[in-house]
């Protein structure tokens, strides 16, 4: 039994820390999201030249083929920082999508790409309707001259605004809640008839609704097998919810600690507010909150692991990512509240760090379906 | 135990409701919920309901006040609400005017109720500092006598809508000696005088509601005292049970929560609409469970005031568990809105950001966090339930 990140995650954890701490502090961060495009391309170019967007690829196309464990480290520390730069959006979803569609030639194109940064990729899933419901896709991939003829909306595509490319995720059979009949396909943002309108997100991101008005999409930028898509997804989802989960967790850890601080320091009363008892239970409940949520990411690296083992079958890795899921919901919201609750009117402000990291674990709490989705479906797992 | 209308009640009802459809036109709701008119559409409803003669009716008829009955209060405040008609603004006609009618000279009744009754001045508070937050007597901003003036140097923060003010009131410290709540001292403060600033604070719902304002070496004449120098905790505190009250926002919520079970009906997940889903009911009835309670807890609060009591620390349980309400109600909402409560709707119109609630949502989620925190945060409210009522840790 062994809960310890390796010597080499060791040291890819202290590099993304060190980063974050000299380079990526609160007033540098704020600059970078106040910018025309809201992220730094000197940042981007570091994360580049430091490797880290080759991670989870394989050696043969360029990447460093580390395991899920590599990417849980960067991102808890890229949490910590509030790093705003696509590395989810680019790496984790596009590139997930890329590396698990079985698609020697897209891969052997824009893996490389995307590792030195020459591509920006999106998942273009959620549409208005869709709620947090994958399955209910609306929009269309018909046959058309010899590839597909793509029609309808993608909405809220995180980093729509800037990626290059982006996986779009269309109907190509059977009625709109199919789980039957989805495909993905790689669209060029270049080609003609996509449309967008880009905005800003409160945790600092962008976004952006995107239509796609008959693109012509060629046959060989189809991902996975046709009508197979929400498998692929699926087959994705677990890595994108550990990588989001453990986000979090870095935020989380901030929060908590931020907040601990300033109860020390801030005296009402004549006395540091921490030395409160109400207050100091609260805290005590914030920090189990974290704990149990590391506790559940870690159960969830070893279930996802274990799902991969020739012949496993993966029940019991499905149940974990929607129990994940639904304590990184809850726990985010109550330090997050308490956060603001603790620092009182200044946690209230702009210019404190607390509201953006609060902001942040609410978008990461809706992302890929809030805690009472996932709840609804661990029960539909377990209870049918 | 009887909480039926009278046919006289009923009557009420049916003239409020009249009154409110034929006043609270849809272009008076347009300008409210748009930030730039917001100011004048608040000023000209308030104008409308002074003409009418509604506009502070918790005030003794004497000085302007309705004389309803509790019932007839509530059956306003019910009316009001579920016209989706916002509140009055509370500084001037719900804070500083029971203050100056009940610790006011005749001069400063004279001078001060006609024109917060007519809207003529918009008041602000300044209690709150730095340094003075949930322990409010540790107030620093400091007045001195010189001549027929007060001196009046300090910051006050979080300040609600100060940049829209004509006039403050303001804790200030006169006497600097013994325990911290003596020597505090109630000043009017015309926001015109020179030496005053006012700062915005940006909040976490990207909007500019509070502010700092800045004190220096302000002349204040001694006629805009309140009552006795250094008396000045006694008023405040009788205010801010006043505050409480009118904290609960209980009709607020039956509304809102009306609203968000429409809302709940038209937003579907996998083709579904939520209300039917079971775990969203759970979350609403949750919800509905307390307020049922909350209500009748306001109604009863609201008898024994009438029956010639005095707010007092059961005020306290009305501000906590209404602004516990409130959060879960946005809460909810912000849930509803699911990817888009995430989204900053910005420059975009509401056909380009192609969502109707998710902006609003926001909004009052991020600045609905504050309800807990300010008028006495919930923990202040709870020592004050925890110590006056239950008689704890004397």
């Amino acid at each position: 039994m062994n809960f310890d990140f390796s010597e080499e995650q060791q040291m890819l954890r202290d590099s993304v820390s060190r980063y974050v701490k000299n380079e990526y502090d609160f007033a540098a961060r704020s600059k970078i999201v106040a910018s025309e495009h809201g992220m730094s391309p000197e940042a981007w170019k570091l994360f580049i030249d430091l490797g880290w967007l080759s991670i989870p690829f394989v050696e043969e196309l360029g990447g460093y083929g580390g395991d899920i464990e590599d990417l849980v480290v960067v991102m808890e520390e890229l949490g910590k920082g509030l790093v705003v730069e696509p590395f989810v959006s680019s790496v984790l979803l596009f590139g997930g999508l890329l590396a698990k569609s079985g698609n020697a030639a897209l891969q052997e194109t824009y893996i490389p790409k995307l590792i030195a940064g020459e591509c920006i990729g999106a998942f273009a899933f959620l549409e208005r309707q869709s709620g947090f419901e994958l399955n209910d896709v609306a929009t269309t991939a018909m046959p058309a001259n010899g590839g597909y003829c793509l029609t309808g909306e993608k909405t809220v595509v995180f980093d729509g605004d800037k990626a290059d490319s982006l996986v779009v995720v269309a109907r190509t059979s059977g009625e709109q809640f199919d789980q039957r009949g989805i495909s993905l396909f790689l669209v060029d943002v270049e080609a003609s008839g996509v449309e967008k309108t880009a905005f800003r997100m409160i945790d600092g991101h962008r976004a952006a609704h995107i239509r796609f008005n008959e693109v012509q999409v060629p046959a060989a930028n189809l991902l996975g097998n046709l009508d197979q898509g929400a498998e692929l997804i699926d087959e994705v989802m677990p890595e994108i919810l550990i990588g989001l989960s453990a986000e979090a967790l870095g935020i989380m850890e901030k929060l908590n600690a931020v907040t601990a601080e300033y109860a020390q320091t801030r005296t009402q009363f004549g006395v540091p507010i921490g030395s409160f008892q109400a207050l100091q239970h609260r805290m005590v409940d914030t920090f189990m909150a974290y704990e149990q949520t590391k506790s559940l990411l870690y159960r969830a690296i070893c279930d996802y692991k274990a799902s991969r083992e020739p012949g496993a079958d993966d029940t019991q890795s499905r149940k974990t990512m929607h129990a994940l899921k639904v304590m990184v919901g809850r726990a985010g919201k109550l330090i997050g509240q308490e956060a603001i609750q603790i620092h009182g009117g200044i946690g209230m402000t702009d210019e404190l760090n607390v509201g953006h990291y609060v902001k942040r674990l609410m978008v990461l709490g809706a992302a890929f379906g809030n805690a009472d989705h996932h709840q609804r479906l661990m029960n539909r797992l377990e209870y049918g | 135990m009887d909480v039926t209308f009278s046919a006289a009640d009923l009557e009420f009802r049916d003239e409020v409701r009249d009154f409110f459809a034929a006043e609270f036109t849809s272009s008076l709701a347009e300008e409210f919920a748009d930030d730039s008119t917001f100011r004048d559409a608040q000023v000209a409803w308030q104008r409308k309901l002074y003409a009418k003669g509604w506009v502070a009716p918790g005030w003794p008829v004497e000085y302007g006040g309705t004389g309803w009955t509790v019932t007839q209060g509530f059956i306003y405040e019910t009316e009001r609400a579920a016209a989706g008609i916002p509140d009055v603004m509370p500084f001037g006609l719900k804070m500083v005017g029971p203050v100056i009618y009940s610790f006011g000279t005749d001069e400063q009744k004279a001078r001060f109720l006609p024109r917060i009754l007519a809207s003529d001045d918009w008041w602000c508070q300044g209690y709150s500092e730095t340094g003075a937050g949930s322990d409010l007597a540790a107030l620093s901003t400091k007045a001195e006598l010189v001549g027929n003036n007060y001196i009046v140097t300090g910051r006050k923060m979080w300040t609600t809508l100060a940049q829209y003010s004509d006039w403050i009131f303001c804790l200030v410290r006169t006497t600097r000696d013994g325990k911290s709540q003596h020597g505090i001292s109630f000043l009017l403060i015309d926001m015109n005088t020179p030496g005053i600033e006012v700062n915005p604070i940006h909040t976490i719902d990207n909007r500019h509601t509070l502010n700092e304002v800045v004190f220096d070496e302000v002349a204040v004449p001694v006629e805009n005292r309140i009552g006795e120098q250094d008396k000045g905790w006694t008023y405040a505190k009788a205010l801010l049970a006043h505050e409480r009250n009118s904290i609960a926002g209980v009709a607020d919520s039956k509304r809102n929560l009306a609203k968000l079970k429409e809302l709940g009906a038209a937003q579907v997940n996998g083709g579904r609409p939520m209300l039917n889903d079971p775990v969203f009911q759970m979350r609403l009835s949750d919800i509905e469970v307390e307020l049922m309670a909350l209500e009748y807890t306001e109604l009863r609060v609201l008898a024994a005031l009438s029956a010639g009591g005095h707010p007092g620390p059961e005020s306290s349980m009305l501000k906590i568990k209404g602004t516990e309400i409130q959060q879960a109600i946005q809460e909810l909402r912000m849930e509803l809105a699911g990817y888009y409560g995430g989204a900053l709707q910005g420059d975009l119109g509401d056909a380009e950001f192609n969502h109707s609630f998710a902006n609003h949502a926001r909004r009052a989620y991020m600045y609905g966090r504050a309800s807990t925190i300010y008028g006495g945060s919930n923990e202040v409210q709870r020592n004050v339930i925890a110590k006056a009522v239950l008689g704890l840790g004397r």
